[in-house]
């Protein structure tokens, strides 16, 4: 082969390599994530975006059993911090109408984003004629005000945020008072960027309702945590991140969701976690096919997870509040002691001590860029 | 082509500019202009509008100067740090090194093997409130019972000046190595001292190097914000925070990109004044 190549040639590549600059839809033809060709058909590969400590560990797992169910293989990524910032970094590629090369990514409904998402039309149905187990969906989940049929969604898994604390750094800690004022936990507190779960807290522990939030409740709370930021007692906002700098004792407590703590226990036995006396925040997070992801192969999923059996395995490693009927039954079977873990399955007592954030707020400009301004941001 | 460059000789030069130039406005003029144009957009994400909002701009002055003036501050201070830590380190290795000057060169580059936010993240491990350096300098009482390294201001200004110090430290080093030693030898062959020497000397011929050094220091410090993000709090916030956290988070494009702007200008600003007062000559070496 000559290696130099003739001018004629040289104009050919230019051209085309013009072309290439000159139509950026070209550029994006040829780019992963793909278009509405490949939402259609079922892959054997799925692409799921989860947050981390977010699923079962112990082996065979149940994406290990779904691959051997179904063969399709599960490329699970822990991919999400926080729902701004996870949303901020997929919104470039959907808003063109392009793919993010996941199949699910998971949102929680305490955000704006689920709603916002929908809105856009940034996410795809699922196919209801492939998950026949939704029939296991609980009531209080199949009608949430983003998703009133749940025609684009179903919930992965429920938490509460509270406060966990390192009982070899600290007294417990129990009351949102003592978060923000104690002197001898000043620069070792983290909350979380999450602004329903940081806020509602901070709302019960100021007497204020969460589940309706107005303009003084709200500029209430961020007076609260502004204190408590000048006065150098919050040490920083973290996304689901605050778990490395909780479990190696850099923060003595922190706001932080159920599950993750009791996962933490096994790097650090002395973690506790509990509601503050003022009560607690409950929310849900959804999985959602993205633009471009695969219905068949995303719904499939959902409906392996929907088993009452796989949902108890799961629930029972992360360990989460499970939306799916027979979840219990299936969980004792496992683990006889199962139904005793106010992690997974919470007392009337706590249920009654939880509360949602208002979701007609969670849209509101005002209440986010403030937020911003006192995270730092 | 070698005819084609003799006939038309005048346009040589133009040629020989013209990667850089196509480079430069695909890849940093139409981009500022892109921003520039968002910067006067209205509305909220993701329906925004241009509508020459030029309040956007004193709108973030004014919520974020105390960032923009902590920037400047923290810039300025790793700057000095980075200047004494450095001039007296290339000094050596430029005159007294020998054979071994590679080696410490390589040993000043060696950080930069590695990448810029890895570098700053083993700093959460080093100065972690339970790992062996603050336990040590709690030890011998250099910090309180609860005092700490990590989140606080000493953590944000040492991480950028640590990952800025070679910056500093290669233009000074050129400018050190190119001095003739006999320059100062006939300096003191006129009866200057040591110190003479260096002031009237080796100081003015280094300054170059002192210059441009502080340049590629301060400017790209003062826009940082992985040091400010991993090893301080939102009490050490820098207005790379701010822009960040606006792009890429809250998506309120209109106020990073004038927020950007306003950091721009600063630094432009801030430049020409510079310029004036060490003489543009020094600028450009």
């Amino acid at each position: 082969m000559n290696p130099r190549l003739t001018r004629q040639e040289l104009l050919r590549r230019g051209a085309a390599g013009g072309a290439l600059l000159a139509f950026p839809s070209l550029l994006a033809a040829c780019g992963g994530g793909g278009g509405d060709e490949s939402s259609g058909e079922l892959k054997d590969v799925l692409n799921f975006a989860n947050w981390e400590l977010y699923i079962d560990t112990k082996k065979p797992t149940t994406l290990q059993q779904f691959t051997e169910q179904t063969g399709i293989k599960v490329n699970y990524y822990e991919d999400i911090d926080d729902n701004a910032t996870y949303f901020a970094k997929v919104q470039g590629p959907l808003r063109q109408g392009q793919g993010i090369d996941r199949d699910i990514f998971i949102f929680t409904d305490n955000s704006r984003f689920p709603s916002l998402l929908i809105d856009q039309g940034w996410v795809q149905q699922i196919d209801k004629s492939l998950i026949p187990n939704m029939s296991n969906l609980i009531d209080a989940q199949a009608h949430p005000p983003f998703d009133p049929d749940r025609d684009y969604s179903l919930p992965w898994f429920s938490g509460m945020t509270g406060i966990a604390w390192n009982k070899k750094l600290t007294k417990p800690v129990t009351t949102m008072e003592q978060f923000f004022t104690d002197p001898s936990l000043k620069g070792k507190v983290s909350m979380l960027l999450e602004l329903a779960d940081s806020v509602g807290l901070t709302m019960l522990s100021n007497g204020d309702d969460p589940t309706t939030v107005t303009s003084e409740t709200f500029d209430k709370a961020m007076s609260t945590i502004g204190d408590a930021v000048d006065s150098g007692q919050i040490r920083k906002f973290y996304g689901n991140s605050y778990t490395g700098p909780l479990a190696n004792g850099d923060l003595a407590a922190a706001i932080a969701w159920s599950g993750d703590v009791k996962q933490l226990q096994a790097d650090n036995p002395d973690l506790e976690w509990s509601l503050p006396e003022s009560g607690g925040m409950i929310w849900t997070d959804n999985m959602l096919i993205p633009t471009g992801g695969s219905v068949p192969t995303a719904s499939t999923y959902m409906n392996f997870v929907y088993d009452p059996d796989i949902a108890a395995q799961i629930a029972l490693g992360a360990p989460y509040i499970s939306s799916v009927n027979g979840v219990k039954e299936a969980a004792e079977k496992i683990d006889p002691a199962a139904a005793d873990n106010p992690y997974i399955f919470p007392s009337e007592e706590t249920l009654s001590n939880v509360y949602q954030y208002d979701s007609a707020a969670l849209n509101n400009d005002d209440f986010i860029t403030t937020w911003q301004g006192v995270t730092g941001q | 082509m070698g005819t084609f460059f003799h006939r038309n000789r005048g346009l040589t030069p133009y040629l020989l500019l013209l990667p850089g130039v196509l480079w430069l406005s695909l890849f940093f003029l139409v981009p500022l202009g892109f921003l520039g144009y968002q910067s006067l957009q209205s509305g909220i994400y993701p329906n925004f509008e241009f509508t020459w909002e030029f309040s956007n701009f004193s709108d973030a002055f004014s919520n974020y100067h105390e960032q923009l003036f902590r920037s400047f501050l923290y810039a300025g201070i790793a700057t000095a740090v980075c200047l004494v830590l450095a001039y007296p380190l290339v000094y050596w290795i430029a005159f007294r090194a020998g054979p071994w000057r590679n080696l410490f060169l390589l040993a000043i580059v060696a950080p930069f093997f590695v990448t810029y936010l890895v570098r700053t993240l083993a700093w959460l491990n080093i100065l972690a409130d339970q790992g062996p350096v603050v336990e040590l300098l709690r030890d011998i009482h250099v910090l309180g019972e609860d005092g700490r390294l990590l989140a606080t201001t000493f953590a944000v200004v040492s991480g950028i000046a640590y990952n800025f110090f070679p910056f500093m430290a290669l233009p000074i080093y050129v400018s050190l190595e190119q001095i003739d030693e006999r320059m100062l030898e006939a300096a003191k062959d006129l009866y200057a001292s040591s110190t003479q020497a260096f002031l009237r000397v080796t100081l003015p011929l280094s300054a170059p190097g002192i210059v441009a050094g502080t340049l590629l220091t301060f400017i790209p410090a003062a826009g940082d914000f992985i040091n400010a993000a991993l090893l301080g709090t939102p009490k050490q916030s820098m207005v790379g925070n701010v822009i960040q956290a606006k792009f890429l988070e809250s998506l309120d494009y209109p106020t990073a990109a004038s927020l950007s702007f306003i950091l721009m200008g600063i630094i432009l600003v801030g430049l020409l004044v510079y310029a004036r007062v060490v003489g543009a000559e020094r600028l450009t070496g």
